[in-house]
């Protein structure tokens, strides 16, 4: 009897056990992946500690910037940065929000963690020729971090963002010299190819069709021709469209990068 | 391909004409369905490659910004000498390392660059350590300014290197896996797996530089 009631037991209790197990694998997989705030505007405060006034007034200058020269910066606070260092996830956001635009990654962004008492400028590949390590450091140490220790905190991001963009602004007439960094051209080979095999099929369908045939055969009557797609088969992958982009209505990032360019402090 | 010796004999009798084109049609389902893949390893090796010239670039960028420190150091420690010395011995063993495409798939050479930059890493850890003792030095504008952008590089070499790793990995994968590796066998037989940087206890930590 009680053998059965072990087994019974048992039994009952694998399977929820077996899907918790599963359930806590899946969270250990989430956790390693930070939760990012959505990008909600120039200015992303999920940290809630900037009034709505000068949170406005620092998108305004954002945007009137990004008007003139492209380059986008966007300001962000957030309420923690789960367990990362600032310059880790600073690179996570930026590449996650994909700021700049893809062929010029000219995006900066400026990072505060209040809580952790930590902020960084992470600076985009394309702009860092204008904003260089030695600059964010400095504004850093200059301009923010002594209204931070004030406790002014939205004082020192708007000091900050307008240290930043007048960089920007210095440096815009030159952003010329800016190579752009990692931009993907099209493979020569990969034309060459299509134009073979397109070809080929021709040359396939034309003989199907009986048309170099020595007499005799009907037209049409050949076989069955088919055009698979690419992307209808098994393994096609490769080939995703470029997302991002400025849209009119609402705020996104254009498909740039960082490669860890830029400063961090603390206060 | 071997399409060809279907060509050079046609086919005696319409039944036969319809099963080859209906082979030749299904072959060339794969063979369509299959670019995707044929491409993917080539397009994964390029984007190791250049992962890889990033690492190079960083770790490049780090060496240039040495001699520069050192004068720095040297006008306001001179004590530090063999502390110095070090650094400028281990920089000039880590620029000497031979670096080049083909460094990645080859294990010996990866792991010269690995122990030298990380022997580079060590020595300049320890530099930066004795500084704390020179207040005149740790406020000199020129080494401030040297601080940062070492700061900057060893951030940028810590993504770089992790990007390295994402995409050898992706590569690495696929022409381990079927049918990445039958067409890596087939299509690209030079396409060899790359090396990958190994964490050791001081080289995944840049060298604490803060004062």
């Amino acid at each position: 009897m009680r053998r059965i009631a072990v087994q019974g037991l048992r039994r009952v209790l694998i399977a929820p056990l077996a899907l918790l197990l599963f359930v806590l694998c899946a969270g250990l997989v989430q956790a390693a992946e930070p939760e990012f705030p959505p990008l909600d505007g120039r200015v992303t405060d999920a940290a809630g500690v900037l009034p709505p006034e000068i949170r406005e007034r620092i998108t305004g200058k954002l945007k009137a910037h990004e008007d003139k020269s492209g380059d986008q910066l966007v300001v962000a606070t957030v309420p923690s940065l789960q367990g990362l260092t600032v310059e880790e996830y600073a690179n996570r956001l930026f590449r996650a929000w994909k700021l700049g635009e893809t062929k010029r990654n000219n995006g900066a962004l400026l990072l505060v963690a209040p809580t952790n008492r930590k902020v960084r400028i992470e600076v985009g590949y394309g702009l860092e020729g204008a904003i260089t390590d030695a600059v964010s450091k400095a504004i850093i140490t200059t301009a923010i971090i002594p209204k931070f220790k004030q406790g002014d905190i939205p004082g020192g991001i708007e000091a900050g963002a307008d240290a930043i963009l007048s960089i920007m602004a210095g440096d815009a007439e030159q952003w010329q010299r800016r190579a752009p960094v990692r931009s993907d051209s099209v493979n020569g080979i990969e034309v060459v190819f299509w134009i073979v095999l397109i070809l080929f099929l021709i040359v396939i369908v034309w003989r199907m069709n009986g048309g170099g045939g020595p007499g005799g055969r009907r037209r049409g009557r050949g076989g069955m021709v088919v055009f698979p797609m690419p992307s209808s088969g098994g393994w096609s992958g490769g080939f995703s469209g470029g997302g991002g982009g400025f849209s009119d209505g609402g705020f996104s990032g254009g498909g740039g990068s960082s490669g860890g360019g830029g400063a961090s402090g603390d206060w | 391909m071997h399409q060809g010796s279907v060509f050079a004999s046609p086919p005696r009798s319409t039944v036969a004409a319809r099963v080859v084109g209906a082979l030749l049609a299904m072959l060339f389902a794969t063979c369509l369905s299959g670019c995707g893949a044929i491409n993917r390893v080539p397009t994964l090796e390029e984007q190791a490659k250049s992962s890889w010239s990033q690492v190079q670039n960083q770790y490049q960028r780090r060496a240039d910004l040495i001699p520069n420190l050192v004068e720095t150091v040297k006008g306001y420690a001179k004590q530090e000498q063999d502390t110095l010395t070090k650094v400028v011995e281990a920089r000039a063993k880590a620029t000497s390392v031979q670096v080049d495409a083909s460094t990645v798939s080859d294990p010996e050479k990866f792991k010269q660059f690995q122990d030298s930059q990380n022997q580079l890493s060590g020595a300049l850890g320890r530099l930066l350590a004795t500084v704390e003792a020179y207040p005149d030095l740790k406020s000199n504008q020129n080494f401030l300014a040297l601080q940062s952008q070492l700061e900057g590089t060893e951030n940028r070499i810590t993504v770089a290197r992790q990007d390295y790793i994402g995409a050898v990995r992706a590569y690495n994968t696929e022409i381990r896996t079927i049918p990445g590796r039958w067409i890596a066998s087939f299509f690209y037989p030079d396409a060899k797996p790359m090396e990958t940087f190994t964490a050791t206890p001081n080289s995944e930590k840049p060298p604490n530089v803060k004062f």
